[in-house]
């Protein structure tokens, strides 16, 4: 089974490449798709009632959505194998800037929108520095210029991360990205996939209930206001 | 960098809506070819201008594949947007981010690598021949007319992108002068394929595409058979146009003599 994990900010357009992903492979295997989100998610319904593929979703609530998405990865694969599934599409929340949820044995897949401004890539650089492909969706919205200088930023966070412009809407220029999702491998062994990348703390003093204000009152993990560091590009 | 230098690009035959197979043998398309796309909404027009926008392989609706010079284009000039020998104009083309067009313009030849210092200043210059609403480098993209965003847009594919092939999706509503877009386009060798619905722009190409059902209905090539239609239907617009700018400058407009 191939695993095929989608990450990128909301709205930006992550379930429209995966519907053009299944409409493109649903007549040669089985897809199964998992949507994680924190409230309220509708992808699974749409999708599930679109291509008759089995869908779910799993709300993260008070958890941070990515690491929820960490915790249950290996029941989805499980669940995805037992139901014969080819490939198991797993989506994002997309909220946390700094998350990175791609793991080893997957093609790791963001969505990035060309109208969030020529310097979103820089904004959100760990979700594209470990990801395999960077699909920039809306690229008809927008001007020559800001195609082609949104392209050099991405460049800038991530040197070798395959760049796809698209309308997704239409699926004009997704043959790259088939092609991409055609020569993945498979899961070799489920039991020994790790993330590729190291997730923000997700335990600080705060997160424990903690109210005060200012590092100066917590402990562990702390920052000064100087002391923001550089982009975070995988370890 | 600059786009490769292309001699044509041919459009091979896909299929249309219900299945059936595209009746032309190939379509040609080199250096100042003027052509328009026409047909009812939904017939398959845009399908068709990004059939060559993506270059398509037979991995499109329509299933039609797109040859450059005859072959096959290598993957650069397919996917790298600063290679590419064409640039698409929208309807819905814009320049999003809040800047001066100095800055929009500086960015954009910043991206090419362009050395020539006076391209901004050439390239506003050529968008205002385009437009009666004059431009200003100081002016801010996002408060741009209409008109003058299509004026600026289609000088920077032309000036800037270098682009030997450009696309037009149904921008000529309005606002820029059709005639100098297309004599400007035409002098300096480029290739243009319009969408249009527009009576003018259509007559002033040499080759007219039909469409209907998602397929090319049929190629018509006038060769001077409309021109007296052409002379005809541009002293109107020139009767529409001197009314707009009546209009706008708060006139009343009377019948004959009247005003």
């Amino acid at each position: 089974m191939k695993l095929l994990i989608f990450a990128g900010p909301p709205s930006a357009g992550k379930t429209a490449v995966v519907r053009q992903v299944i409409r493109q492979f649903h007549g040669e295997l089985k897809i199964a798709f998992l949507k994680i989100d924190v409230v309220r998610a509708f992808e699974d319904e749409e999708l599930s009632r679109e291509f008759s593929i089995p869908a779910r979703k799993v709300y993260s609530g008070d958890m941070c959505p990515d690491h929820t998405g960490i915790m249950v990865l290996r029941d989805a694969i499980t669940w995805a194998e037992d139901l014969g599934a080819g490939m198991l599409i797993v989506e994002s929340a997309g909220l946390c800037l700094r998350c990175t949820p791609y793991t080893t044995q997957a093609l790791g897949i963001v969505t990035l929108s060309a109208v969030g401004g020529v310097n979103s890539p820089l904004k959100m650089a760990p979700m594209i520095a470990l990801a395999d492909i960077a699909v920039v969706t809306k690229t008809d919205l927008i001007s020559q210029a800001e195609k082609e200088v949104f392209r050099e930023k991405v460049r800038v966070v991530a040197p070798s991360v395959d760049i796809i412009e698209t309308n997704a809407i239409q699926g004009t220029g997704l043959r790259y990205l088939m092609k991409a999702i055609h020569a993945a491998p498979e899961i070799n062994d489920p039991d020994t996939i790790v993330l590729r990348g190291t997730p923000p703390l997700g335990v600080c003093t705060i997160c424990v209930g903690k109210k005060e204000i200012g590092w100066q009152h917590h402990f562990g993990v702390v920052q000064n206001l100087e002391g923001a560091d550089d982009l975070y590009r995988g370890d | 960098m600059e786009p490769r230098a292309i001699a044509t690009i041919t459009v091979l035959p896909g299929k249309a809506r219900d299945g059936s197979r595209e009746t032309f043998e190939k379509i040609t398309i080199q250096g100042g070819d003027m052509i328009s796309i026409v047909g009812p909404t939904g017939s398959g027009k845009t399908a068709f201008i990004n059939d060559i926008e993506v270059f398509a392989w037979e991995d499109t609706v329509t299933g039609r594949t797109i040859l450059v010079d005859g072959e096959v284009p290598p993957d650069d000039i397919v996917r790298d947007p600063a290679r590419k020998p064409i640039a698409l104009i929208t309807q819905n083309t814009k320049c999003l981010a809040d800047l001066m067009v100095r800055e929009f313009l500086e960015m954009h030849v910043k991206a090419r690598k362009i050395a020539d210092e006076s391209r901004t200043e050439s390239t506003i210059a050529l968008a205002n021949e385009f437009t009666g609403e004059k431009i200003a480098e100081s002016m801010r993209m996002t408060a741009l007319s209409g008109g003058q965003t299509r004026a600026l847009l289609i000088a920077d594919a032309i000036a800037v992108s270098a682009a030997p092939i450009i696309l037009l999706d149904e921008v000529e509503s309005g606002g820029i002068f059709k005639e100098k877009v297309i004599q400007s386009l035409k002098s300096k060798g480029k290739a243009v394929i319009f969408v249009t619905h527009d009576p003018i722009l259509a007559l002033l190409t040499d080759r007219r595409i039909v469409m209907k059902n998602g397929a090319v209905e049929k190629i018509i090539e006038p060769e001077g058979r409309e021109d007296e239609t052409l002379a005809e239907i541009s002293a109107m617009d020139a009767v529409l146009s001197s009314m707009r700018e009546r209009l706008r400058a708060g006139d009343l407009l009377l019948r004959r003599g009247g005003c």
